[in-house]
């Protein structure tokens, strides 16, 4: 298929479609209203369901059903609509079905802006939501990707009946780049889930159910949850590693503040500076191998994000503070320049990478 | 080649729909694009913006701080964005309705009233738009003139296909204007 060119938002929308989304329930926020705008043009048009719930809590709650009973299915928000969600993303966690949950996330807290933000860094990878769950997060960086990773997405939902959460911000969400499709997946011809709520006629009820009043098999349903978390770190970390080779100062960052940092690296190279750019993409498991294998040589590491300081925890655990972590982070809707980043990376490398 | 532009006016002249065109042309001749706009609670009146970029190698930040290029529509948009062009930067100005000069002496500047000109040649001024864009084809050749005729199609919906010509009209006009 040849190249289009595509806002974020809409991109997401026909990568779900080409992924075998076929029910999307949602409620509309800036900056992702162009998402379910997408869908709701476009999954009547190929037999799926979109549904303009009342609320982003109806709306995760629709999701529960549609994943209880095997479907794949999708919802998205922005910030402080997913804020609202959590209480199904626990339960959906709990019950150990299979969701795709997009935050194209604007600045917080509160209702904060409508201007991109990256502050629900640790809502996403933490839990968010109550109980000890987590969410797969993937982070792209731009529109192909985002593309790419739907697909995965929905795979890895399947794969570990846990939902996965693309999180993006509004950055990714409102600009345009050239991207390709992949096929489209059939839904009909997708592995089938026996453990689906979907009529129980001569077979024993599958029950969907968050609830263990017998404490002990909560316990043993939690070790169960844990040992799916561990597995995923085994087998399903991803990042990009940019010019760390032989990086003293090696930039972190994901996401739109990755695409900066690329560019900060860039000009920094041609000033004859060894920078480097680790990118995580997979949040959650966090590629913790692979940023140490980035950083191994590098005097300093700087992170980048558009929040007060919340990667940055994540990096200087992973890197078990080995080396001086330092934090570059704009907020509130406010997006790092390039220059910034630049004559920080500057700054550090003249200080010689000592204290954090 | 890399070419960042930032595109500015007021909501309703078109500054999208202009990056939109810079950006698809690019994407015909198999350049690496990019294009973001500004959001917020702006609408038609009020300011808007959008940023492109143009490159030979892939994008590494859609987000531009020091513009190759900037097209100015309406006075607050030289005010907010004339400091930051780079040093010897192209400002292409829509001096029908910017009447100050700008302060820079380090830019090349093109001063065109394409509000008057698309009125008085075309009976059209929607058309101004385009012959700045015809006027940043011809002094950088970032893209082609055929490019961005081909990317009319793309950019207009199906039932303003028929402005087609009209707006290749105004292309060409900004073309000849920049040439001379």
């Amino acid at each position: 298929m040849a190249k289009v060119l595509m806002k974020g938002n809409e991109a997401l929308g026909e990568a779900a479609i080409r992924a075998g989304c076929r029910f999307f329930f949602g409620y509309p926020i800036t900056p992702q209203s162009e998402l379910p705008h997408y869908l709701a043009k476009r999954l009547p048009e190929i037999g799926g369901v979109f549904l303009q719930a009342e609320s982003e809590v109806a709306a995760i709650n629709m999701v529960y059903g549609a994943a209880g009973a095997g479907a794949r299915v999708m919802t998205s928000s922005s910030s402080p609509g997913v804020s609202l969600k959590m209480e199904g993303i626990s339960y959906i966690a709990g019950a150990e079905l299979p969701c795709v949950i997009v935050n194209m996330q604007r600045g917080g807290p509160g209702l904060g802006s409508i201007q991109p933000g990256q502050s629900d860094y640790f809502q996403a990878v933490k839990g968010g939501g109550h109980g000890d769950y987590r969410l797969l997060v993937l982070a792209p960086a731009s529109i192909q990707e985002m593309v790419d990773l739907m697909g995965l997405a929905f795979a890895l939902a399947d794969k570990y009946r846990n939902p996965v959460m693309i999180l993006g911000d509004g950055t990714l969400g409102q600009m345009m780049e050239p991207v390709e499709f992949p096929e489209m997946i059939d839904p009909d011809k997708l592995p089938s889930k026996p453990w689906a709520a979907r009529g129980a006629k001569g077979r024993e009820p599958n029950i969907i159910n968050s609830l263990y009043l017998n404490p002990l098999e909560l316990e043993e349903h939690n070790l169960k949850l844990q040992a799916k978390y561990a597995q995923m770190a085994e087998e399903e970390t991803r990042s990009e590693s940019y010019y760390t080779d032989d990086a003293e100062i090696v930039l972190v960052g994901y996401g739109s503040s990755a695409r900066v940092c690329k560019a900060a690296v860039d000009q920094a190279r041609q000033q004859g500076i060894k920078a480097g750019l680790f990118r995580p993409i997979t949040l959650f498991p966090f590629p913790k191998a692979e940023i140490q294998a980035a950083c191994r040589q590098a005097k300093s590491v700087l992170t980048v994000e558009m929040s007060m300081g919340q990667l940055v925890e994540d990096v200087r655990y992973n890197l078990e503070f080995k080396v001086p972590v330092h934090f570059y982070g704009r907020a509130g809707g406010m997006v790092p320049t390039t220059r910034a980043v630049v004559s920080k990376i500057t700054e550090l490398v003249q200080e010689g990478g000592r204290s954090a | 080649m890399l070419q960042e532009i930032i595109l500015a006016g007021f909501g309703g002249q078109g500054v999208m729909s202009m990056g939109q065109l810079l950006a698809y042309a690019g994407m015909e001749e198999n350049k690496q694009v990019s294009w973001i706009p500004s959001y917020g609670p702006e609408m038609r009146g009020g300011t808007a913006n959008c940023s492109v970029t143009l490159s030979d190698t892939p994008v590494s930040s859609p987000l531009i701080d020091e513009p190759d290029t900037l097209f100015v529509l309406n006075r607050p948009s030289l005010e907010k964005f004339e400091g930051n062009v780079k040093p010897g930067g192209l400002l292409l100005l829509n001096s029908s309705l910017v009447k100050v000069e700008p302060q820079r002496t380090d830019l090349r500047v093109l001063k065109l009233p394409v509000d008057n000109l698309a009125q008085e040649k075309f009976g059209n001024s929607r058309v101004a738009n385009m012959i700045l864009v015809g006027a940043f084809v011809a002094i950088t050749g970032a893209v082609s003139l055929d490019s961005v005729v081909g990317a009319l199609k793309k950019v207009l919906p199906e039932h303003r296909h028929k402005l087609i010509p009209l707006n290749r009209q105004a292309l060409e006009l900004g073309v000849e204007l920049a040439q001379s």
